[in-house]
C-alpha cells in the first residue's frame, strides 16, 4: 500500500486537574493510517479514544509527541499551511443534536467551512451546498430550514455534509452513529462507505459498538485507560485477539443470535476501570487482568509487533 | 406456565402544545411466570411508555390512558388508586430504570435507600433491615457490602449504581421485574456483568423479567420471548428463536438486516430500512410501517392488519401473512423489491 497519510508518534495528552495532578487521557500512542484506509478505534468510556481523535485533528494541542500529516509535522505549521491542514482534516461529531447551531440555517451550517476558508461565494457557494445536500441523501429544499426540523439521522447527514464541504482528505468520525437508532445507523454507515469511495476519503472511526467497527474498518485499535493495547487488521483482531483485554471485550459483546448464546466462554472482568488520574503502575490493565504476572506491576509493556501487522502491548508477548 | 401479566389493547396518549401524541396505540402482550420477555423497538416507539403504564408511573397531568387493560396475577391494575398501586409497586413489581446516575437520591446513603423500600413494603423487624440490605448488596455482587451500605451514589461507578438499583428492585422478592434499558448507559464489559447478574437472579429468585431494549444482541442474550414494537404497536411477537430465525414481519427483517453479521468473514453491505418512523401526532390509518416497507401493498396503507398466528407463540401484524396476500418471493420477482 501507499505512504501513510497520517502518522501519530508517541502522542500524549494530559489535562491538568487541580494542583499538580494531571489526567493522562492519552499516553504515548503511536500508529499510522494509510491513504484510503479506515482505522477503527474502540474502547470503553474514559479510555481516551475521543481525546485521541480530537488531538489528531488539532482540537487539542498534544502535550508531547508528533502528528505528521502528509509528511508534515502539524505542530510546526503556521499561517497558510496551518489553515490548509485544518481544511484537509475534518470531524464528524457524536451528538447530532448538540453539534449543529440551532440558530443557523442548514445552508450556513454546511457552508461554514467554505466561508472560513473563503473558498466559494454567492451563487457558487449555494450550488455547492445543494450538491452536498444531495450527496448525503437530503434535498435542496432542506437548505433554508433549521436543525430542529430534522430527525437525528438527517442531522447526522447535515454534519457529514459540513465535513465534506471543504473537500477534506481525512475525517475523524467520533461515535457518529451511537446516538442513532439501529435502522438509521445502517443508513449512515452505508453513506459513509459510499462517500469514502466517491471522495477518496480516509477515516478514523471511533466507536464502542464493536460489530459496527468491524464492519467499517480495515484495521482496529483497542484502547484502555489512555493507552493503545492492540492494533491489527479487523479480521485478525476478531479471529485471534492477543491482548487479554481485547479477549474480554470480544467475549462481552452480546451477539444477536440466540443459537450462539451460551456457546462461547465469557471472560468476565472483575471491577471497574481505575481512575486515569492515578493509573496502576506498569501495565494499566493489570488490576483487572485474569493473566496478570509480577512483571506487569513493575514494567510498562512494550508496543511491539507480535505477528505481522498485529501490534500489542502485553508482557505475555514480550519474549 | 401461568400468566403473570397480560396487557390488552393498551392505548396511551400525551397532550402536548402540538396536539395529541398517540404514543401507545393498542399494545397487547403477555408474560408467563418465570419468563424473560424482551420488548424491542427504536426510540419513540412507545416501549418505555408501555412499561410506565404498567407501573402506574405516567405523568398524570399530560398523559391519558385511552383504553385497554393490564392484568397482573389475574387482577386489573390499570387505573388503580394510588394507594393500592403503591402496594404493588416495589413489592410485587420491581423497576430497574435506564439511568443509574439519576435514579438514586444523591444525598442519601445507598443502603438507606434500599432500606426505605424494605421498611415500606415488608414487615421485617427494624433491627433486621440493615442485615437484609447488606445481604442484598452481596447478592448483586458488590464487593465489601458492609462498607457500600454507607456510601453515597457519587462514590460508586455506573455499573455499581446499576447493581444498587437491581438490589432495590429485588429487595421485596417481586414476582415481576421491569428493566427499562438496564444496560444502555453502561460499557460493554460492564453490560456483560449486569446481564449475567440479571439472568442469575431470574433463575435463583424465580421471578419474571420484562426487559426493554433497542439492542438485538441483548435480546438474544437474555430473552426467551420477544415482542417487537413499532410506532406504538406490537408488530410481531414470538420466542427468541422464532423472531431471529423465522421472522414474519418486514420490520423485524429490516432490523435484523441493519446490524452487521458478527463473525462472517466477508463484508456484506448493510441493508438499512429507508426513511424514518411515522409521526405519532397523526399516525397512519393502515400499517405504520407501510411507508418504509419494501413489500407494501395497497391494503397496507388503508387498513391495519390483524394479529395473525403462525404458531402457538408466534404472532405478526402484517398483510403478507394473510392467505390472500401474494408470496414475498413473487413480489420480489415482480420487481416490487430488490
Amino acid at each position: 500500500m501507499s505512504e501513510p497519510l497520517l502518522e501519530v508518534k508517541k502522542v500524549k495528552k494530559y489535562f491538568k486537574v487541580g494542583g499538580k495532578k494531571s489526567l493522562k487521557a492519552v499516553d504515548d500512542i503511536s500508529f499510522s493510517i494509510k491513504k484510503g484506509e479506515t482505522l477503527g478505534l474502540v474502547g470503553e468510556s474514559g479510555s481516551g479514544k475521543s481525546t485521541l481523535g480530537r488531538t489528531v485533528v488539532g482540537l487539542h494541542n498534544a502535550t508531547d509527541g508528533r502528528i505528521i500529516f502528509k509528511g508534515k509535522d502539524m505542530s510546526t505549521l503556521r499561517g497558510k499551511e496551518a489553515r490548509e491542514f485544518n481544511r484537509a482534516m475534518q470531524m464528524i461529531f457524536q451528538d447530532p443534536h448538540a453539534s449543529l447551531n440551532p440558530r443557523m440555517r442548514v445552508i450556513d451550517i454546511i457552508a461554514e467551512g467554505i466561508d472560513a476558508h473563503s473558498l466559494l461565494k454567492g451563487k457558487e457557494r449555494k450550488e455547492r451546498v445543494f450538491e452536498l445536500l444531495e450527496k448525503v441523501g437530503l434535498s435542496q429544499d432542506h437548505a433554508k430550514r433549521y436543525p430542529h426540523e430534522f430527525s437525528g439521522g438527517q442531522r447526522q447527514r447535515i454534519g457529514i455534509a459540513r465535513a465534506l464541504a471543504v473537500q477534506p482528505d481525512f475525517i475523524v468520525a467520533d461515535e457518529p452513529i451511537s446516538a442513532l437508532d439501529v435502522s438509521i445507523q445502517a443508513q449512515i454507515v452505508n453513506l459513509m462507505e459510499d462517500l469514502k469511495e466517491d471522495e477518496g476519503l480516509t477515516y478514523l472511526f471511533i466507536a464502542h459498538d464493536l460489530g459496527m467497527v468491524k464492519h467499517i474498518s480495515d484495521r482496529i485499535g483497542v484502547m484502555y485507560l489512555g493507552t493503545m493495547m492492540e492494533l491489527a487488521e479487523s479480521d485478525a483482531l476478531f479471529e485471534e485477539p492477543l491482548h487479554p483485554y481485547t479477549q474480554a471485550l470480544m467475549s462481552a459483546i452480546p451477539i444477536p443470535n440466540p443459537k450462539e448464546v451460551g456457546q462461547r466462554e465469557r471472560i468476565v472482568l472483575p471491577g471497574d476501570p481505575p481512575s486515569p488520574i492515578t493509573p496502576p503502575s506498569g501495565c494499566r490493565f493489570r488490576t483487572r487482568c485474569p493473566q496478570a504476572m509480577d512483571i506487569c506491576a513493575n514494567a510498562t509493556p512494550e508496543w511491539l509487533e507480535a505477528k505481522e501487522n498485529h501490534w500489542v502491548a502485553c508482557h505475555l508477548y514480550n519474549s | 406456565m401461568s400468566r403473570l401479566l397480560e396487557v390488552e389493547d393498551l392505548q396511551v396518549s400525551f397532550k402536548t402544545y402540538g396536539g395529541e401524541v398517540k404514543a401507545v396505540r393498542g399494545v397487547d402482550f403477555y408474560l408467563n411466570q418465570g419468563e424473560v420477555l424482551a420488548v424491542v423497538g427504536e426510540s419513540g416507539c412507545g416501549k418505555s411508555v408501555t412499561a410506565q403504564s404498567i407501573m402506574g408511573l405516567l405523568p398524570k397531568k399530560v398523559s391519558r390512558i385511552k383504553g385497554g387493560s393490564v392484568t397482573f396475577e389475574g387482577e386489573e391494575i390499570l387505573g388503580l388508586p394510588k394507594k393500592q398501586m403503591q402496594a404493588i409497586k416495589g413489592s410485587k413489581i420491581g423497576l430497574i430504570s435506564q439511568d443509574p446516575m439519576t435514579s438514586l437520591n444523591p444525598t442519601m446513603m445507598v443502603g438507606k435507600q434500599i432500606a426505605e423500600v424494605i421498611k415500606k413494603h415488608t414487615d421485617i423487624a427494624k433491627n433486621q433491615i440493615k442485615v437484609r440490605v447488606i445481604e442484598l448488596l452481596a447478592m448483586v455482587g458488590l464487593p465489601n457490602p458492609e462498607q457500600r451500605y454507607s456510601q453515597y451514589p457519587h462514590e460508586l461507578s455506573g455499573g455499581m449504581r446499576q447493581r444498587v438499583l437491581i438490589a432495590m428492585a429485588i429487595s421485596c422478592d417481586p414476582q415481576l421485574i421491569i428493566a427499562d434499558e438496564p444496560t444502555t448507559a453502561l460499557d460493554v464489559t460492564i453490560q456483560a456483568q449486569i446481564l449475567d447478574l440479571l439472568k442469575d437472579l431470574q433463575k435463583s429468585l424465580d421471578t419474571s423479567i420484562m426487559i426493554i431494549t433497542h439492542d438485538l444482541g441483548v435480546v438474544a442474550e437474555v430473552a426467551q420471548r420477544v415482542a417487537v414494537m413499532y410506532a406504538g404497536v406490537i408488530v410481531e411477537s414470538g420466542t427468541v428463536e422464532e423472531i431471529f430465525e423465522n421472522p414474519d414481519h418486514p420490520y423485524t427483517w429490516g432490523l435484523l438486516n441493519s446490524i452487521p453479521k458478527y463473525g462472517s468473514g466477508e463484508k456484506d453491505r448493510l441493508i438499512p430500512i429507508q426513511g424514518s418512523p411515522p409521526d405519532l401526532f397523526a399516525p397512519p390509518t393502515g400499517c405504520p410501517f407501510a411507508a418504509r416497507c419494501e413489500y407494501a401493498m395497497e391494503i397496507c396503507v388503508q387498513e391495519m392488519p390483524d394479529k395473525k398466528r403462525t404458531s402457538e407463540t408466534h404472532h405478526a401484524r402484517c398483510w403478507l401473512n394473510d392467505p390472500r396476500a401474494p408470496l414475498v418471493k413473487d413480489l420480489i420477482s415482480a420487481g416490487r423489491a430488490e
